[in-house]
């Protein structure tokens, strides 16, 4: 018997806890990314370890400069999510550097500089992709056809080896445009949208995944089914997706109602590039979106909102990471205006009228 | 009957099953009990004996001072030893004026009161003066003075006497098995409590999960028009006086308001059994059940317990406590740390458990990874995660502004939260600096104008004899003058 005397109570305690919360994601994460990893064969899984180990690196790295456990702090599991996530947003040919230095950035400038888990203002893995998105261009945008793994047309070990640590490899002959990336030029052309559409494969075959794209803009249902696992675990709620969905949806459906020759349409935009993965494991970020549900439905719909004027009208293709990343810096002023309402007062903080008070 | 939703709120491992089907056993009759002066909210009881005195059961030994105050009777007979400072059962482990009891083992009781015979008819200040008079305090843990309570009739419209039977702290038994063992003396206290509030209606509230006392309140309840039981949706904190209000009324009180206010007192089932006695039968309140359980008690049990009690002596009764973790008065989601194993067993303590590292699950508090779980399950609307960040840099002001002591500390916070935070323990440190501040700053203001009025005093003397002495001039000057003249 030991009689301690150090803290208020309570004295019992749910089950979860940190560590069990980020495995439930990546458990989440783990069916697409494997299905992915074979679409793409064997220059995927390099790259996927490399941006693995370089971001593990770096956080064992800036912690213990910070003067922290590092042990500690891998094994709360947060730096393998933002390496997951890193991974899963490059073109799964992408060169080894440009993992590396998406990284760096991720994981020492956008969570360390910031104070690490749980201060930074940007989500990792974003940062990451946008820093290399705008430094590197030509690379971040050599999607390739899908090779599976040990078909016909998939390159053998070695010549994955190549592709992934080779120098001056070039992508020209079998590269090719992400659907989104697509329309946008043909748009550029003079071609309406309605035209280009016709000439992207079905889609069924979006949906399933065999199409160019980064690793996580493909194979949706399995992804979907994760983000469904983590609301049925309760590690997300549904106000973020749903509202960044449905606002994305709405804007799609509409503008393309009003002219199908310049929008593209709602379900387009829905299985198109990263809205789905953005949705559920992106925006979704805890430390980088708000604490409140109705802070989270603004939070999602802004996002939402950012996405589809990126794509529609600004010079990128693919714009969730950048909507999460303008949302990300309104987070903390949307934690000040969307609080829930507290017991006993009206939304302005005052106590509640009585009954024949005036 | 229809009830309304409460929001937030969590389900813990209840843990019930240890001791819910154990009925209630008499404690054997320590050798010395301790009985402090304060077992109660507001001021302690001022000692009407000596050492030396020879008492009977029942008999008075502290009575109650100023307005919102208890007295303390003898639990049984014997010698008063002395009266003392010892350790408080309160988690500051302070000293508190405790009245040492040397039993006699015969049990001889004292004179009591009469019953009052039909306590419907009679006024009621007479329930009130005698519920006062046995020394009953809100017997769920708040132990504020019931009498007290049972006024609040005269100042307000009241509807409905709401019996609070919901229990929803995890591990406690003692309210289930006194429904179940007590049910007509449950429902006979609370209506006198009801005649005594002036209020028509009596519900009588229990969590789902206790069927059997659901079963045995509604058979005693059957008799009685107006009084009815509702069985609430198993949901901590569900016995939290205003989220049970507004359980069973839909009526929300404002912050900083009674539930009175909107026609609804609350009463525990404990509390209503205590008055039941001291009505019907004269008693005062002598004894409580405590239920005594966790993983680490060799043999959990529901315990009628002298008040007194050293709680090592409950613990030996239950073949021990080894390997406990922690030692909680109360349930383990609002009880206290106990500061030592002598404390006594008081008005307010429900329970004793000895919890072991398996049932508390505590781990060193990690990164806050603002998951936003504590205000998806605050009851109270709040924003845990924000107030916790401004008490953490001691800006109390912020939180205060956010709502800090709108905080039930019910630490449904702090149970979900994934990186262990202790966030009750902030929002606790919290309420009290900013109750010391307050006071402090009500002294300051206090002594200011106490040094105002003092100047002001001085001034107005000094301006007095300035005045007078002025005259004294003019009026010599004017004699000096007439003398002139004369002259």
């Amino acid at each position: 018997m030991s009689i301690v005397v150090d803290k208020s109570g309570p004295f019992t305690h749910g089950s979860n806890n940190v560590q069990r919360t980020m495995y439930t994601v990546l458990a989440a994460l783990a069916p697409a990314t494997l299905f992915n990893l074979y679409l793409f064969g064997w220059p995927a899984i390099f790259l996927f370890l490399v941006t693995m180990g370089a971001c593990v690196a770096c956080e064992a790295v800036c912690v213990r400069i910070g003067g922290g456990d590092s042990d500690r702090a891998l094994s709360d599991g947060s730096v393998v999510i933002t390496g997951w996530l890193l991974a899963l947003s490059l073109p799964p040919w992408a060169p080894w550097w440009v993992a590396v230095v998406a990284s760096v950035f991720a994981v020492c400038l956008a969570k360390h500089a910031f104070g690490g888990l749980g201060q930074n203002v940007f989500n990792p893995a974003m940062v990451g992709r946008v820093v290399v998105l705008v430094s590197f261009p030509v690379q971040m945008t050599a999607f390739v056809p899908t090779k599976p793994l040990f078909s016909a047309a998939a390159p053998g070990f070695a010549e994955s080896l190549h592709i992934t640590f080779g120098r001056a490899v070039s992508l020209d002959g079998i590269s090719a445009a992400s659907q989104l990336g697509f329309i946008k030029t043909e748009l550029a052309r003079g071609i309406p949208v309605s035209q280009s559409m016709g000439q992207l494969p079905g889609l069924s075959d979006l949906m399933l995944g065999f199409h160019p794209g980064s690793m996580g803009e493909t194979a949706l249902p399995l992804i979907l089914l994760g983000g469904l696992f983590l609301m049925w675990r309760k590690i997300i709620s549904w106000h973020i997706p749903v509202a960044m969905l449905a606002t994305l949806f709405l804007l799609g459906t509409v503008f393309n109602a009003v002219d199908p020759g310049r929008y593209a349409g709602g379900a387009f935009h829905l299985i198109s590039g990263a809205s789905i993965l953005g949705a559920f494991f992106i925006a979704t970020d805890y430390v980088t979106s708000p604490v409140s549900k109705s802070g989270q439905v603004a939070f999602g719909a802004g996002i939402g909102l950012l996405t589809w004027i990126i794509r529609t009208y600004a010079g990128y293709p693919e714009g969730v990471a950048f909507a999460v990343l303008l949302m990300n810096a309104l987070t903390p002023i949307l934690d000040q205006h969307f609080r829930p309402r507290v017991f006993g007062r009206t939304r302005k903080g005052e106590p509640l009228p009585l009954k024949g008070d005036k | 009957m229809k009830l309304f939703p409460i929001m937030g709120g969590i389900h813990p491992d209840y843990r019930k099953e240890m001791t819910s089907e154990k009925p209630v056993v008499a404690l054997p009759l320590p050798a010395a009990l301790y009985l402090p002066l304060q077992q109660h909210m507001g001021a302690p009881a001022s000692a009407t004996v000596a050492a030396g005195d020879r008492v009977r059961k029942g008999q008075l030994l502290g009575r109650g001072a100023g307005a919102v105050s208890a007295p303390v009777h003898a639990p049984t007979s014997g010698t008063i030893k002395a009266i003392t400072e010892m350790t408080a059962p309160h988690p500051s482990g302070l000293p508190t004026m405790t009245i040492i009891l040397e039993t006699d083992g015969k049990d001889e009781w004292a004179d009591l009161p009469a019953p009052i015979d039909d306590p419907f008819a009679a006024p009621s200040q007479a329930i009130r003066e005698r519920v006062a008079a046995s020394g009953i305090v809100g017997m769920g843990g708040a132990t504020f003075p019931s009498a007290v309570k049972l006024g609040l009739g005269t100042q307000h419209k009241l509807e409905i006497l709401l019996l609070n039977g919901a229990e929803c702290e995890p591990y406690l038994t003692c309210d289930d098995r006194i429904m179940r063992e007590h049910a007509d003396a449950v429902v006979d206290g609370a209506r006198i409590m009801a005649h005594a509030l002036g209020a028509p209606r009596v519900i009588i509230a229990i969590e789902t999960n206790k069927p059997q006392a659901i079963e045995a309140i509604t058979k005693a309840a059957q008799p009685f028009a107006n009084v009815s039981v509702a069985g609430v949706p198993v949901q901590y904190p569900m016995g939290a006086e205003r989220h049970l209000t507004q359980a069973i009324t839909g009526r929300e009180t404002p912050a900083r308001k009674l539930t009175a206010d909107v026609g609804v007192v609350v009463h525990n089932v404990a509390t209503a059994r205590a008055v039941h006695e001291a009505v019907r039968f004269g008693r005062p309140l002598l004894s409580r059940v405590v239920t005594v359980s966790g993983g680490a008690v060799v043999e959990p049990k529901n315990i009628e317990v002298p008040l007194g009690t050293p709680v090592a002596e409950l613990l030996a009764f239950c073949g021990g406590a080894p390997g406990a973790k922690r030692l909680v008065s109360g349930g383990p989601m609002m009880g206290q740390p106990l500061p030592s194993l002598q404390v006594p067993v008081v008005k307010g303590t429900s329970g004793i458990l000895g919890l072991t590292l398996a049932e508390t699950r505590e781990s060193e508090p990690q990164p806050c990874i603002r998951c936003g779980s504590c205000v998806t399950y605050c009851p109270c609307g709040l924003v845990p995660v924000e107030m916790a960040s401004f008490i953490r840099h001691e800006k109390l002001e912020e939180a205060a502004k956010i709502g800090v002591q709108d905080c039930v500390s019910c630490g449904s916070c702090s149970y979900i939260c994934p990186s262990h935070i202790p966030l009750v323990h902030f929002f606790n440190y919290a309420k009290g600096r900013i109750a010391a501040l307050d006071r402090d700053r009500r002294k300051l203001e206090q002594t200011k104008a106490l040094v105002e009025a003092h100047n002001a005093r001085l001034e107005r003397l000094a301006q007095a004899k300035r005045e007078a002495a002025a005259r004294a001039k003019a009026a010599q000057s004017e004699n000096t003058d007439a003398g002139r003249a004369n002259a």
